[in-house]
């Protein structure tokens, strides 16, 4: 940036200060360097940068207001959550307004009958379940950070949960949204009935990372909360037969409600973190959890049982009672934090393969990380095919940020070779924005671009994110980012 | 009899590109009542047929558009798996790729989700004629925008699908179906009351002052909540629910037009002039209404939209008048009309795609 840019851009800010104060009370306002610290990163904090101003609106007229303003001086808008987004999603841009939904945090109303709720964007995800539990109903979109990110943010995420095989993704739990385009219209997509006229809107926007519209309001389904769970939990002396497992579970006609797997280095490390009594001596494990009515719990036990020891498991358990059904998701949901015991840093990959590909990505991830130094844990979400390798590294060893990057970058494109995705769950964002160059050829991505155009013709909405130009692709190789370690500590992460 | 002609599919697309010339869009030809119709050149799909992966433990299917819906289920059956959605096909022609563009589901929709649900991935010929691909063929999958979705319920106005991939499901071990004779507003009632509690229902249907719950899942579960929830035991269930899905039940037998009403499941009645409560069917919960009716489009669609909900004339019982393509699917607002029309151009900027098919601007 030149002298010029630097002086139109500090000439911009004050004009647009002045405006935004014409409508919002000076504490929604932020733009001081010390106010906007907080800012300046979401869950994936090694990519900061201060935006020009924070916007805090507590109204929907105030984000119609905002949007009009930003479309008409052209100025960037990233809209953000809680903020506990892992790809970068709601990285500010210093020439940007970075809007907040912060303040929209009522449950406007929930229709126990029709199970639905009627939410402002930012309720957070558990806050509906607890709302609603009095109903004997929940919403089941469960990613891990939910008692702290928020229903906006899972919307523009597409947000998945230990729980989707069975109960879906954001995109199959909700029925409507409110959104604001970035002309400042408010558009209503979805609507009372099961679908709605016209085309698919409420599946583009769910998952459109903040690039297509600026969510206010969602309607989420609710389901009535199963009348029993339990689980079931097998050790294997071979990573390969417990990926067997999963598919003959599969064939005998069972759906879990979750079913997970776990690796040598990432059960000892659990283990040694909250003590859940799993076996150590185990090249994996298994964690196969069951709902539905006391019967059906029951009747698919026994078939599941059955299924582990056929398929060579050395020990299968199932939880005696609640208490010891939670010990046993304690380990599994404490695996990140676990295995950021075990290291300096650690480095969460999120990519998705059909499972039968497990075995070959195994293998290929084992030799990536003796040619790369470094180690690996695996914990995976063995049911939909979604992994979580965790690599293991030192940021303070010079090099070994860049040797985790690339390695990291390795295994998403393994990940596409084998027929899957760079991203299960956690998004694109600026964090996986190269590897969407590798899963997609330049006139998807050309279409892409054209989606977003038809939504924001003038590209103003979350810029730079999600989708790369065609030129950066053209220079992906040369590049180099900076990925890290995650905020919010203390989350769950799974 | 499997063939790829995806190449021979994109010549003809691109030639309508250069040449400004609109296709129409075929497969099995089953669903030509549905929608506006369309006057061009035909694009016929039906040829591309053919299964290109299915592995039961996977969960996934992979197929060419024009593959028979019942070649689909035959093979998905031999594995005790499903399309969750249960399709109707209308026609033993009936092929995937035309399921889709539709978005058609059947019974189970209220209780397992629709078409678009279990829409995992697809590949398209855009209206460049562009071959594309977008999601995939695994559960989850967030990279790039929902394009695949998109396609689903578009008609074809946005692409021409070639290959489509779908999530399975295991059917059911047990199903058993409940009989009870009752209003409307009982039958409403009775229907939220399962909703609000974990049984495992499957279908629901009410008309002719008798409403049906079908039960479906592990044998001990059915047994347990069929003594809950009482009512008569149903024979000859299958044959029922598939006439149901197939529109071969003696309520679809008419001269009138058939309405099809999606809104909230809870709405006691939708008043329509000359209409009483036989001129109804519910399904989904009461979410999904069928209507008889020839009253004008305008005053049914205006009723419904007054309930939040949006009406399409599914079957017409004639051939249409002038002005009346406007009407076959509720109206959208002028802010979602400028994104569709927006999105059309941005797959289809010839306007070569089935354009009218869904709305006379697209």
């Amino acid at each position: 940036m030149n002298m010029n840019d630097n002086n139109m851009q500090s000439g911009n800010k004050v004009s647009l200060l002045k405006e935004l104060l014409k409508f919002l009370p000076e504490d929604a306002v932020l733009h001081q360097a010390e106010d906007l610290h907080p800012y300046e990163c979401d869950g994936l904090s090694a990519y900061r940068h201060l935006p020009m101003i924070v916007v805090l609106p507590d109204t929907v007229d105030q984000v119609q207001s905002i949007l009009r303003l930003c479309y008409e001086r052209k100025v960037p808008v990233v809209a953000r959550g809680a903020g506990t987004g892992l790809s970068g999603g709601a990285l500010p841009l210093d020439n940007g307004v970075l809007l907040s939904l912060a303040k929209f945090k009522d449950i406007i109303n929930i229709d126990a009958k029709r199970r639905i709720a009627r939410v402002q964007p930012g309720v957070r995800n558990l806050a509906i379940s607890q709302a609603v539990d009095q109903f004997g109903l929940y919403y089941a979109p469960d990613p891990s950070s939910q008692i702290a990110c928020t229903i906006g943010g899972n919307v523009a995420e597409n947000s998945g949960g230990v729980h989707c095989l069975k109960y879906g993704l954001t995109v199959h739990n909700i029925q409507q949204l409110k959104i604001i385009t970035i002309e400042g219209e408010l558009l209503t997509i979805g609507g009372s009935g099961l679908d709605s006229a016209g085309y698919d809107l409420l599946a583009l926007m769910t998952g459109s990372e903040g690039m297509l519209g600026v969510i206010v309001e969602v309607t989420v389904k609710l389901l009535p909360r199963p009348e029993s769970a339990q689980v079931l939990l097998a050790a294997f002396d071979d990573v390969v037969k417990a990926g067997e497992a999963v598919g003959n579970i599969i064939a005998a006609g069972i759906i879990p409600a979750g079913l997970e797997m776990m690796d040598k280095l990432a059960i000892s490390a659990a283990e040694d973190f909250v003590h859940a009594g799993y076996p150590l001596d185990a090249e994996a494990i298994l964690l196969c959890e069951l709902d539905g009515t006391t019967e059906e719990v029951s009747e698919h036990v026994l078939k599941v049982r059955e299924v582990l020891q056929n398929n060579g498991a050395t020990e299968v358990r199932t939880a005696k009672d609640e208490a010891e059904r939670l010990t046993f998701w304690k380990g599994r949901k404490a695996a990140f934090p676990a295995v950021g015991r075990l290291s300096p840093d650690y480095y969460c990959m999120d990519g998705t393969i059909p499972r039968k590909q497990l075995p070959r990505v195994l293998k290929t991830m084992a030799d990536l990380s003796k040619e790369y130094d470094l180690p690996v844990a695996n914990v995976f979400h063995a049911g939909d095919g979604n992994l979580h390798p965790l690599i293991l590294y030192d940021a303070n060893i010079e090099g070994e940020l860049e040797r985790t990057e690339e390695f990291g970058g390795k295994i998403l494109e393994l990940c596409v070779e084998v027929g899957g995705t760079i991203t299960g769950e956690h998004g694109v964002g600026i964090e996986k924005i190269n590897q969407m160059c590798v899963q997609f050829n330049s006139l998807e991505l050309t279409q892409f671009h054209a989606v977003k155009a038809a939504f924001d013709p003038l590209g103003l909405l979350n810029p730079g994110k999600a989708v790369p130009t065609l030129h950066r692709c053209a220079e992906f190789g040369a590049m180099h980012v900076h990925k890290g370690e995650l905020p919010f500590p203390e989350l769950e992460r799974f | 009899m499997n063939a790829d002609i995806s190449l021979q599919l994109q010549q003809q697309v691109q030639r309508a590109f250069e040449e400004k010339l609109a296709l129409r869009i075929v497969g099995g030809n089953s669903k030509a009542f549905y929608g506006c119709p369309v006057s061009a050149e035909t694009l016929s799909v039906a040829e591309h047929r053919g299964v290109l992966n299915y592995e039961p433990t996977e969960l996934v299917i992979t197929v060419r558009a024009g593959t028979p819906l019942k070649e689909i289920e035959t093979l998905l059956d031999d594995e005790g798996q499903m399309l969750p959605f249960e399709p109707p096909a209308f026609s033993e022609h009936a092929t995937l790729g035309g399921i889709i563009a539709c978005n058609l589901s059947g019974p189970r929709r209220a209780y397992a989700g629709a078409a678009r649900d279990y829409l995992l991935g697809c590949k398209i010929i855009n209206g460049k004629g562009e071959i594309l691909t977008f999601g995939g063929e695994v559960m989850k999958n967030v990279a790039g925008y929902d394009v695949s979705r998109l396609m689903a319920g578009a008609m074809g106005s946005l692409g021409v699908l070639l290959e489509v991939s779908l999530k399975v499901l295991p059917k059911a071990e047990t199903e058993a179906t409940q009989l009870f004779h009752c209003s409307s507003a009982e039958a409403i009632d009775k229907m939220h009351s399962w909703s609000q509690t974990p049984l495992p229902v499957s279908a629901t249907s009410f008309h002719d002052s008798m409403l049906r719950v079908r039960l479906s899942g592990a044998g001990k579960a059915v047994i347990a909540a069929v003594n809950h929830i009482g009512g008569d035991a149903m024979e000859n269930a299958d044959q029922y629910w598939q006439d149901l899905k197939e529109q071969r039940l003696e309520y679809f037998n008419t001269e009138k037009n058939l309405w099809r009403l999606s809104l909230a499941s809870d709405v006691e009645s939708v008043i329509v002039e000359n209409t009483d409560e036989d001129d109804f069917l519910y399904e989904w919960g009461g979410a999904l209404r069928w209507l008889k009716s020839d009253v004008p489009a305008e005053i049914i669609q205006a009723a419904v939209a007054e309930l939040d909900g949006h009406a399409s004339l599914f079957r017409p019982a004639g051939v249409f008048r002038d002005g009346e393509q406007s009407t076959i699917f509720q109206p959208l607002t002028p802010g979602l009309m400028r994104i569709h029309k927006n999105l059309k151009q941005a797959f289809d900027p010839n306007n070569i795609l089935n354009p009218g098919k869904l709305y006379p601007e697209l």
